[in-house]
C-alpha cells in the first residue's frame, strides 16, 4: 500500500474526540482501509461516547454502540446473520478500546475466536480507561499513574501480552500496529479483511490527555514508543509471530517515559529497571 | 387443510419449543446451556446436524454472549432464537434491558427456575420476575402445546413494526420441561403461512448507512423510552390480534392477555401464572360440584400487565387469592402487587390475598389451592392485605 493509494474521503468526520486523539485517527485509517463495505460495532468507550449520541452522526458506514463487554459476540452474530444472508462480502468489525479488550470483553472474545466467524476485531489501545477518566485497565504499563494506581503508588503489574492470548486460540490472523505507522496499519486490516474467520488488531493510540503530553506530539509519541521497544509491530499468522518494522534508530526509554506526565513519579533505577526488561525482550 | 401433515406426538415442552424454532424459520440459534433449559438447545443442535433444520449454531461461551450475538443476528437481518434459564437469565440481565431499549425483535424462551442463593435448579418463578422491568414483553405459559404455539406467535409479535419488542415466552421447569404430552406439532406450510419472513426495519444496511442503537440526551432519550412504553402498551392489542389469526389457522386459542376459567358468578378467584394453573382447573371443579363459588384467572402476559382485563374480571369477586412464585423481597409476591395496582381506584375494592409458594420446586398440591381459596372465599371486600407463605 502506498500514501496515494488511501481514500481521500473521509468516512469518520466532526467527532467529538480531544484534539491530538490517535483513537480518532484509528477510526478513520480503519475506515479508509476497508471502504463502504464494512459494519462498525462500538462498546462503551471513548470513540462510542464522542460519536454516537443523536443527532450527531460521525460514522457515514453503518455503526452501533454496543455493551462494554459484548463486542466480540455482537460480532459473531452479525456475522452469522450476513452469511445467512449471502452478505459476507461485507467487513464486521468491532472497535473496542483497551479495557472492553484485555478485561471485561476478554472472556467473550475468546468465546467468539473460538466459534470461528469472520470479523476484524480491533482493540485500541490507549492503556487506561480513557472515558471514565483514566483509570488502570489490564494493559496499563508497568510505571504509569491513573486515577486508580495514583503516583506514588503507579501500575505495579506489567501489561498483558494481548497478542499471546488470542494466538494461543490459534487464531488464523493477529497483529499489533501503532497509529504513528497508518500503512503499516492498514495494510493489515486489509490482510485481516481477507482472512475468512476470526481476526485480531492490537494498535497503540496515544492519548494526550490520558498520558499527559500535548496534542501535537500524538505521532511522534507513537514513533517513540516502538523506538524505544515499548512496542512492537508484529504479525501472528500460521502459527507463527513475525515482526513486520524494526526501528531504523533505537532510543532509551527514559527519553519515551519523559515525554508524559503519567510516568513523571519513576526514579532513575525504576526508568533503568523497565529499560533492563525491554533489553532483555530484545535479546 | 390447516392440520395436514402435522403430527401428535408425546413430547416434553422443551422440545414442543424447539420444534417451534425448527418451525420458525429461525436463521441462528445462539445459546448456552443450563438446567432445565439443556434439551431445548440439544434438540435444535440435533436438529441441525441431522439436516432437519436449516439453521447455524453459534456455540457461544456464555448467556450474555449468546443474547448479543442474537441482537447481532437481528442487526444483520435474519431471525435468531435463544433459550435459558435462571442464573442464565441473571447473566443475560445486561443485554436483555440493552435489547429491549434498542427494540430488538427477539424470541426468548425461558425455562423458569429458581435463583441461588440458596442453590437449586428447581423451579419457581424468580428468574423471570427478577427481569420484569427489563422491557421484555413476558408471556407465561401452562402446557406444552401452549409453549410450542406462543413461541410461533412470539416472533409474530415481536417483529411486528407496531411493537418491535422482545418476546420472552416462559415455561415452567419440569412441571412443562421434563413432562411429555401431547403436542399437536404443526406442518411446516402452515407456519409459513402464519409466520412469514423476517421483515426488518432497519439494518446494518452498507447501501444504506445508519447509525442503529445510538446514545441519546435528556429529551431524546425520554422521548424513545416514552416510544418504547406505547409499543409495551400496543403489544397488548397486538397479542389479541395475533392470537386470533393463530386461533384461525390452527384452531386453539388461549383467551388472550389472561384467561378466565369459571369465573362466571365467582365469589372467590384464584390468580396465577405458568403450570400450577392446570392444578388450580381441577381445583375450581371439584370447589364448584361442591356448590363453592369459585373460579380462576390464568395471567398470561405478565407484560404488558393486562389491567383492563385484571379489573373486569375481578371487581365483581369479593376476594382474589394471587399464588406468586417469587416474591419481591421486603415488599410480596410481584403479581399481588402488580393485581393491587390494577384494582386502584375501585371502589370498596375486592381483598387481595397473596400466597407465596412453590419456590424451589416446591409442589402446590390441590389441598393447598383449595385452602388458598377457602381463606378468599372467607375474606370480605376491602379486608388488609395478607401474605402467607405456604411451603411447608
Ligand atoms: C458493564 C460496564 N461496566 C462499566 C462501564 C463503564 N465504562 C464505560 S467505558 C469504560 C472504560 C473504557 O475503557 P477502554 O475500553 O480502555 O476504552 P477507552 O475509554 O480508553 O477508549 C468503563 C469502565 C460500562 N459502560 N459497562
Ligand atoms: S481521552 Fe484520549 S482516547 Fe479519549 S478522546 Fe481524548 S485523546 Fe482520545
Ligand atoms: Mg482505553
Amino acid at each position: 500500500m502506498k500514501l496515494k493509494d488511501i481514500a481521500k474521503e473521509e468516512f469518520y468526520r466532526a467527532s467529538y474526540g480531544c484534539a491530538g486523539c490517535a483513537a480518532v485517527l484509528m477510526v478513520r485509517l480503519t475506515i479508509k482501509a476497508l471502504g463502504k463495505n464494512s459494519v462498525y460495532v462500538v462498546p462503551a468507550n471513548c470513540i462510542s461516547t464522542v460519536s454516537c449520541y443523536y443527532p450527531q452522526a460521525p460514522f457515514f458506514v453503518p455503526f452501533t454502540v454496543m455493551a462494554f463487554a459484548a463486542t466480540a459476540a455482537a460480532l459473531s452474530g452479525i456475522s452469522a446473520g450476513f452469511r445467512r444472508r449471502g452478505r459476507e462480502d461485507i467487513h464486521v468489525v468491532g472497535l473496542s478500546g483497551d479495557g472492553g479488550t484485555a478485561d471485561i470483553g476478554i472472556q467473550a472474545l475468546s468465546g467468539a475466536i473460538d466459534c470461528g466467524n469472520k470479523f476484524i476485531y480491533i482493540c485500541y489501545d490507549n492503556e487506561a480507561y480513557m472515558n471514565t477518566g483514566i483509570q488502570r485497565s489490564g494493559l496499563t504499563p508497568y510505571g504509569a499513574a491513573t486515577s486508580t494506581t495514583p503516583s506514588p503508588c503507579f501500575e505495579n503489574r506489567p501489561k498483558k501480552d494481548m497478542m499471546r492470548i488470542v494466538a494461543a486460540h490459534d487464531i488464523p490472523y493477529a497483529a499489533t500496529a501503532c497509529t504513528s505507522y497508518p500503512l503499516d496499519y492498514m495494510e493489515k486490516v486489509v490482510k485481516a479483511s481477507q482472512v475468512n474467520g476470526p481476526t485480531y488488531i492490537h494498535i497503540l493510540a496515544p492519548c494526550p490527555t490520558g498520558w499527559g503530553f500535548p496534542p501535537d506530539e500524538t505521532i511522534e509519541i507513537g514513533r517513540m514508543a516502538v523506538e524505544s521497544g515499548m512496542w512492537h509491530l508484529t504479525e501472528f499468522e500460521n502459527g507463527e509471530f513475525r515482526t513486520t518494522y524494526t526501528p531504523k534508530r533505537q532510543r532509551p526509554v527514559s527519553e519515551y517515559l519523559a515525554t508524559q506526565t503519567r510516568f513523571r513519579h519513576l526514579s532513575p533505577e525504576q526508568i533503568a529497571a523497565i529499560q533492563k526488561e525491554i533489553d532483555a525482550a530484545r535479546d | 387443510m390447516a392440520t395436514e401433515m402435522s403430527v401428535r406426538k408425546y413430547i416434553t415442552a422443551n422440545e414442543a419449543v424447539a420444534q417451534a424454532a425448527r418451525l420458525a424459520r429461525v436463521d441462528v440459534v445462539a445459546a448456552y446451556p443450563i438446567t432445565p433449559q439443556t434439551s431445548i438447545v440439544e434438540k435444535i443442535a440435533k436438529y441441525i446436524a441431522d439436516g432437519e433444520m436449516d439453521a447455524d449454531y453459534i456455540k457461544v461461551e456464555s448467556e450474555h454472549s449468546a443474547l448479543t450475538a442474537c441482537m447481532g443476528v437481528r442487526m444483520a437481518g435474519a431471525r435468531a432464537f435463544t433459550s435459558t434459564s435462571s442464573q442464565g437469565l441473571e447473566y443475560m440481565h445486561e443485554m436483555l434491558a440493552y435489547a429491549a431499549g434498542g427494540r430488538y425483535p427477539l424470541v426468548l424462551v425461558n425455562v423458569c427456575r429458581s435463583v441461588a442463593l440458596p442453590w437449586s435448579i428447581w423451579g419457581d418463578q424468580q428468574d423471570a420476575i427478577q427481569q420484569r422491568d427489563t422491557g421484555w414483553i413476558q408471556i407465561f405459559t401452562e402446557t406444552g402445546q401452549e409453549a410450542l404455539d406462543m413461541v410461533l406467535q412470539a416472533y409474530r409479535i415481536a417483529e411486528d413494526h407496531r411493537v418491535l419488542l422482545p418476546v420472552m415466552i416462559c415455561l415452567d421447569s419440569f412441571i412443562q420441561s421434563h413432562t411429555e404430552e401431547l403436542v399437536q406439532v404443526p406442518d411446516q406450510k402452515t407456519v409459513d403461512s402464519f409466520l412469514p419472513r423476517y421483515d426488518p426495519v432497519v439494518t446494518l444496511d452498507v447501501d444504506n448507512p445508519y447509525s442503529i442503537s445510538v446514545g441519546g440526551f435528556g429529551k431524546h432519550y425520554a422521548r424513545w423510552r416514552e416510544e418504547q412504553q406505547t409499543a409495551a402498551e400496543k403489544a397488548g392489542e397486538i397479542i389479541l390480534e395475533v392470537g386470533d389469526e393463530f386461533a384461525r389457522i390452527f384452531g386453539r386459542h388461549y383467551g388472550g392477555l389472561i384467561e378466565e376459567y369459571r369465573c362466571d358468578g365467582a365469589e372467590a378467584v384464584l390468580v396465577a401464572m405458568g403450570a400450577f394453573t392446570g392444578t388450580a382447573r381441577e381445583v375450581v371443579d371439584e370447589m364448584r360440584d361442591e356448590g363453592k363459588n369459585v373460579g380462576l384467572v390464568k395471567v398470561r402476559a405478565f407484560r404488558p400487565f393486562p389491567v383492563e382485563p385484571l379489573r373486569k374480571v375481578i371487581s365483581p369477586v369479593k376476594a382474589a387469592a394471587v399464588l406468586d412464585r417469587d416474591c419481591s423481597w421486603g415488599y410480596e409476591g410481584a403479581l399481588a402487587t402488580d393485581m393491587k395496582a390494577a384494582l386502584y381506584g375501585l371502589p370498596n375494592p375486592p381483598a387481595i390475598l397473596n400466597f407465596i409458594g412453590g419456590l424451589g420446586g416446591a409442589d402446590v398440591p390441590p389441598e393447598r389451592m383449595k385452602y388458598m381459596l377457602e381463606k378468599a372465599l372467607a375474606a370480605d371486600r376491602g379486608t388488609t392485605p395478607h401474605l402467607e407463605f405456604i411451603d411447608r
